[in-house]
């Protein structure tokens, strides 16, 4: 069952009244509305969730890597050729960013999920994002992999190392610019992007 | 070796048999096999099926699964080998001793399998091991596993350990040990040892199937 998501945002902007909290709605028929939650706040708002709302189980994190919203754009513009420049140019880059996702759970009331969002400032420098591990255990692994596989970096976290990949490995596989090795080999029914990459490395 | 057929047979009604000592080892080594006891991924759980009461592999002398390489004389890769692992199996291949052979079990241990196409599958295990037997499927039922281990069977009857022709293991010259792969920064260093992996090279033709 979704949890009463206006309740919990009221609880939690009366007991952390500095904290950034911004509801996002979700508009489609599973109604999972999400809490867009500054990463400075991030351990408060967990820390009261966990002991004063019940909300004890984390059963999920995840990472989604948002690129430069300026290369998007231009990928756009290049696809339909008819839309206007303006639009693009009067609006200030951002840059993208590294967002992480939590999924909360509570066993006493049996709600859940309750979706936390944070992001970084950035995809270069600026990536990092409080832990939860001293409020979650369930979080270190999980942590551990967006680290290795997007590259936030989690401050506090008891053990920060890569977890799936090797730690000679520099790259961080699950961000869209990830360049994977040229290995590619004979595939006897390619299609899509294995088609193109088949045709380079097998003129005819 | 010739020897007369009919003699063979006379002695043998008396008891006793004649034959070749290159027969008598190579029997014998087939027809104990102890497999190396590790499992990578799903094929894994079709070869310990293959073990049990139904398939039943210790018909053939190859029930005895050792837990360490020394006691091991095959190596049954059964499942998806990753980049992260395989040097680690290069490795457990290098510490067995000589005889050994190598079963690719299944799509991913050959050639990645569906995995092919990502980051961090290595596309074949024959790219760093000499592979013996493959056995396709994904994963490949019990029989055809031990299909794959009759015809491993076969070809170790067949082996030359004298003359010309004879065996890696039973020429001084051949090596037992194959090179490590390391981690690299972006992908395993090398790639491949290039020395026992020769793929062939693929030409498409314009307008035909792709």
């Amino acid at each position: 069952m979704n949890p009463d998501i206006d309740a919990i945002l009221n609880h939690l902007r009366e007991a952390l009244p500095d904290a950034a909290i911004e509801l996002r709605r979700n508009p489609g028929p599973a109604e999972q509305h999400s809490l867009l939650v500054e990463a400075a706040s991030l351990p408060d708002v967990c820390r009261f969730l966990h002991d004063e709302l019940h909300f004890d189980y984390l059963s999920n994190v995840t990472g989604i890597d948002w690129p430069d919203p300026a290369k998007a754009e231009a990928v756009a513009l290049a696809d339909n050729e008819n839309e206007t420049k303006e639009e693009t140019e009067e609006s200030p880059p951002k840059p993208g960013f590294l967002e992480v996702v939590y999924h909360l759970y509570s066993h006493r009331d049996r709600v859940g999920p309750l979706v936390l969002r944070v992001r970084t400032l950035d995809r270069g420098e600026n990536v990092e994002i409080p832990s939860v591990v001293s409020i979650y255990r369930s979080a270190e692994f999980q942590e551990r992999e967006i680290y290795d596989l997007f590259g936030v970096r989690f401050t506090g976290h008891p053990d920060l190392r890569r977890i799936l990949m090797w730690d000679e490995f520099v790259d961080h596989p699950m961000r869209k610019d990830y360049v994977a090795p040229d290995d590619f080999e004979y595939e006897p029914t390619p299609h899509d992007a294995v088609l193109e990459r088949a045709k380079e490395h097998y003129p005819s | 070796m010739a020897i007369d057929q009919k003699l063979a047979e006379d002695l043998k009604s008396q008891g006793i048999h004649v034959t070749s000592f290159e027969s008598l080892i190579n029997w014998g080594r087939s027809s104990s096999l102890w497999p190396m006891q590790f499992g990578l991924a799903c094929c894994a759980i079709e070869m310990i099926a293959a073990t049990m009461a139904k398939y039943d592999m210790a018909r053939f002398g190859a029930e005895v699964f050792r837990p360490s390489p020394r006691q091991a004389d095959l190596m049954l890769v059964a499942g998806t080998v990753t980049k992260k692992m395989a040097p680690l199996v290069v490795r457990l291949y290098n510490q067995m001793a000589e005889p050994k052979y190598v079963i690719a079990m299944g799509a991913c241990a050959i050639s990645g399998g569906p995995f092919k196409q990502g980051y961090n599958v290595l596309k074949g295990i024959d790219r760093y091991i000499p592979v013996d037997i493959v056995i396709p499927g994904c994963p490949p039922r019990p029989e055809a596993l031990l299909d794959g281990l009759m015809a491993l069977r076969k070809k170790i009857a067949g082996e030359k350990l004298i003359g010309k022709n004879r065996v890696r293991h039973a020429d001084a010259k051949g090596t037992a040990e194959f090179p490590v792969p390391e981690y690299g920064p972006h992908d395993l260093q090398p790639t491949a040892n290039r020395e026992i992996w020769h793929p062939k090279p693929v030409v498409h033709e314009e307008g035909g199937d792709r």
